[in-house]
């Protein structure tokens, strides 16, 4: 329905899409790589906790590590094969520090463990609907990687009217979103059903930025007469896929700082999730793989395809036909907030919607020079920050400033840098910033407790000597009351 | 294989702050030329004289403050000053004035404070506030507009560089006060707007040959905006401000203050709207903040006009409000994402 009352949201900016290039291309299976390596932290929260042993055969699909604490997710194996390692390897994270990894020698021969079927998902219980969820490792598949069934567990404590659905893909250059709503539109629309049924609620809207007009007339078809659900265009304006943007879009309020949207009654999940909820549901499928754009100008056949989790890097690109000149960058995510690839041996995870081998045309790398105050980024920043006064604050180490500016409400979407006529690095000037405030207010809080300790230990001691003190006193006294009975009975 | 740890976003769009500048000077052609056309070349002179001193000066505080010479110089933005200048200056002020003001510009209002981004008054405006302060009578001396100038390129020359005219008789006849100048003079001397302007110097709504140069910087201010270099908003408070007040007062009183379109399209009035007070450095940055820093250099500007000792306010107007700037930001900042209740 394209009737819907849109609401805008401030600033933002129109970078170049770049999608042509895998828009047209159906996602491709990509072959078992010889080697798996599956990080146990490939989610927001604690690492999950190994259940298998070296040397252990697995088959598809088994459970390898479980969750761990209240927001973790298990990982399955992707394939079946032998465990040759459990231990730390390097994250696909920009520090390139190693996280516990499992390593999987696959046999070739794909074998999946027991699948059985669940009863009709509409006959179930909501909280047996999460736990399957939470069950297969579902994350959100946006790049957020929350775990899924803790969002699905909100009914319990917020009331819930709506579900909408995420699939703006606003990334430049990213496509596996828009192909797995045309190629996979019936699966997602039951996926979503599933959802409204484990939330209660009776209304969905699923978000697809109107660049993608066959995306939206699948969704529409597969989405038929439902009454409950409805497919939006939305405006091409990065950062639409912000959580907190796209209610914004959809129905016209803003989430309050440091909240949820499920203050508003709402619930946002990315097709991609839509999609691993009814293959873990219907299939009973854990999520062992994802579907990831491959493309850049330096890839030699980009596409989309289908990638076990834990595949390396290094495979894909291979399978893509390698490199056909050297990329300036090569960046896992999209080009506006994805992170640079410290190396090609990290392996792909949950979250990982694209890799992008980027050559210097596509980012020229360009040096800074000082801030004339043009203010392009205040016109463009989606949150109404003022990113230049932010950065001066931050550049100077004053991190309370920064906060003052309102440094912990930057959701990092780029807008700012994107726009900068001078170059100037702001993301990274906020992220370090962030991450420097975290830190001290976490010294702080440490040295408060110490503190706090201390002053106990110093009263403890005090009454304890005290204590001492006076029963010391006491035994004097009995002491001499004795010596007194004594010498006056000798007397 | 390149793993360079640089941070997101990897893409940019294709603004940098040399192109900027270079669509600044580029929207400055058509005002110019048509002060060339009605003041003659002293404008192309002081234009040559002010760039020469601003790149010479730019380039010695760049060596001292041991800063990349060859990057700063070609971001254009001393030249941007100088053409200010050079356009605010009187085309027939004598060759060292220019050099004065302009390095006063660049070496003190500009490099002293940090250089680029850092400077918390517009450098061309300080530059011809000095100029103004220390040589009155030369800084009020404009040629008598006249298509192709009054004067001779010889002739001209010999002004600037050496003081003196093949003909001193002349002199008197090829300068005069600015229009603006001879109302302020007019009105102290008991007669009306309305007398006033029936002088040579004056045209359709303002003074002969302003109006024109005033309606080209008005255009070149309007590509720019389209281009999206400078916001719409301090050239849109700066001009309503000035209009509405010089309105109000004429309204009152016809015989004793001038019509806002004389305001708007006399002195400096385009070319402070569209290029200077937009000048990103020294101007606010929020949405409101921009409003407010417009309409407080257009109050201050018919102000000064009207009863302040200068017949032009532009320059005092541009530099009060610069001061405001950091008061004005921190009372206008945006309203937070998700703090409806702040504020």
């Amino acid at each position: 329905m394209r009737g819907l009352k849109l609401f805008k949201i401030r600033g933002g900016v129109h970078p170049n899409a770049n999608k042509q290039a895998t828009h047209d291309r159906n996602i491709a299976k990509l072959p078992v790589p010889g080697l798996l390596r599956i990080p146990l932290l490939q989610h927001i929260g604690s690492p999950a906790q190994p259940v298998v042993k070296l040397g252990d055969y697995v088959l598809k699909g088994q459970l390898l590590a479980r969750p761990q604490g209240a927001i973790s997710a298990p990982v399955h194996a992707p394939t079946s094969g032998k465990i040759v390692s459990i231990g730390k390897y390097q994250a696909p994270h920009p520090s390139g520090l190693p996280v516990p990894t499992i390593t999987l020698k696959t046999d070739g021969k794909d074998e999946w463990t027991q699948t059985w079927e669940y009863e009709d998902p509409f006959q179930m219980e909501p909280a047996k609907i999460a736990e399957i969820v939470a069950n297969a490792g579902i994350v959100g598949m946006g790049g957020a990687t929350f775990p899924s069934a803790v969002k699905l567990g909100l009914r319990n404590r917020y009331q819930l009217e709506k579900l909408i659905i995420n699939g703006a893909e606003c990334e430049p250059y990213l496509t596996c979103d828009s192909r797995l709503m045309q190629e996979h539109a019936a699966e997602i629309i039951d996926g979503i059903r599933i959802m409204m049924h484990a939330l209660g609620v009776t209304e969905t809207l699923i978000a697809v930025e109107k660049n993608k007009p066959d995306a939206i007339t699948s969704l529409e078809q597969a989405a038929g007469d439902h009454p409950g659900i409805k497919v939006v265009g939305v405006p091409v304006q990065y950062p639409m896929g912000s959580e907190k943007h796209l209610t914004q879009t959809l129905i016209g309020k803003e989430t309050p700082a440091r909240a949820l949207t499920a203050d508003l009654g709402v619930v946002v999940h990315n097709v991609a999730t839509a999609y691993a909820i009814h293959d873990a549901l219907r299939n009973s499928r854990p999520l062992i793989s994802r579907i990831v754009t491959v493309t850049g100008a330096a890839i030699q056949n980009p596409g989309n395809y289908q990638v076990l989790i834990g595949t390396p890097v290094s495979h894909i690109i291979d399978c893509c036909g390698g490199l056909k000149n050297d990329p300036e960058k090569l960046i896992l995510g999209g080009p506006m907030m994805g992170q640079p690839l410290p190396s090609t041996k990290v392996p792909i995870i949950k979250g990982s919607g694209g890799i992008l081998a980027l050559t210097s045309k596509e980012v020229p790398m360009k040096d800074p020079s000082p801030c004339i105050r043009c203010a392009s980024c205040v016109n463009v920043c989606p949150c109404g920050l003022l990113p230049l006064e932010m950065a001066i604050r931050a550049k100077a180490g004053d991190l309370d400033g920064a906060a003052e500016y309102g440094l912990m409400d930057c959701i990092s979407c780029g807008s700012c840098s994107y726009v900068c006529p001078s170059h100037i690095p702001l993301v990274q000037y906020f992220n370090y910033a962030k991450g420097a405030l975290t830190e001290k207010q976490r010294a702080q809080h440490k040295q408060e407790e110490i503190k706090r300790l201390i002053e106990a230990r110093k009263e403890r001691m005090e009454k304890q000597a005290k204590a001492k003190k006076e029963k010391l006193a006491r035994r004097k006294a009995e002491m001499a009351e004795k010596k007194k009975q004594v010498s006056e009975t000798s007397a | 294989m390149p793993f360079i740890n640089t941070s997101s976003p990897h893409q940019q769009n294709q603004s940098s702050v040399p192109d900027l500048m270079r669509k600044v000077l580029l929207a400055l052609i058509p005002g110019a030329l048509a002060c060339l056309y009605y003041f003659g070349f002293g404008v192309l002179v002081n234009i040559v004289i002010a760039s020469a001193t601003a790149l010479a000066s730019e380039t010695i505080m760049l060596n001292l403050r041991h800063y990349p010479v060859r990057r700063y110089l070609t971001d254009y933005s001393a030249l941007v000053t100088a053409i200010l200048l050079a356009l605010a200056l009187p085309a027939t002020v004598p060759w060292w004035l220019t050099v004065i003001a302009t390095s006063f510009a660049i070496v003190i209002a500009k490099q002293l404070y940090g250089g680029l981004g850092y400077n918390p008054f517009n450098p061309a405006m300080i530059g011809y506030v000095v100029a103004l302060i220390a040589f009155p009578q030369q800084m009020t001396q404009w040629p008598v507009p006249q298509p192709g100038g009054a004067l001779g390129l010889l002739d001209v020359l010999l002004l600037q560089l050496t003081g003196t005219l093949s003909d001193p008789a002349i002199l008197d006849a090829v300068t005069s006060a600015t229009p603006m100048d001879q109302i302020k003079t007019g009105i102290g001397l008991n007669r009306t707007i309305g007398e006033i302007s029936t002088g040579a110097l004056f045209g359709t709504v303002a003074g002969r040959g302003w109006e024109l140069v005033n309606l080209l910087f008005l255009l070149g201010g309007l590509w720019l905006l389209w281009k999206k270099v400078i916001n719409w908003q301090i050239p849109v408070a700066v001009l309503s401000a000035l209009f509405f007040w010089s309105w109000m007062f004429n309204l009152y009183d016809g015989d004793l203050y001038s019509s806002p379109f004389f305001h708007l399209f006399s002195g400096g009035t385009m070319l402070c709207a569209f290029f200077i007070a937009t000048d990103p450095v020294t101007a606010s940055t929020t949405h409101w903040g921009r409003l407010i820093y417009g309409m407080g250099i257009g109050i201050l500007t018919f102000i000064i006009r009207n009863w302040g000792g200068y017949p032009d306010g532009i320059a005092f107007a541009v530099i009060l409000m610069n001061m405001a700037v950091p008061t004005i930001d921190y009372y206008t900042q945006p309203r937070v994402f998700g703090h409806q209740d702040e504020d």
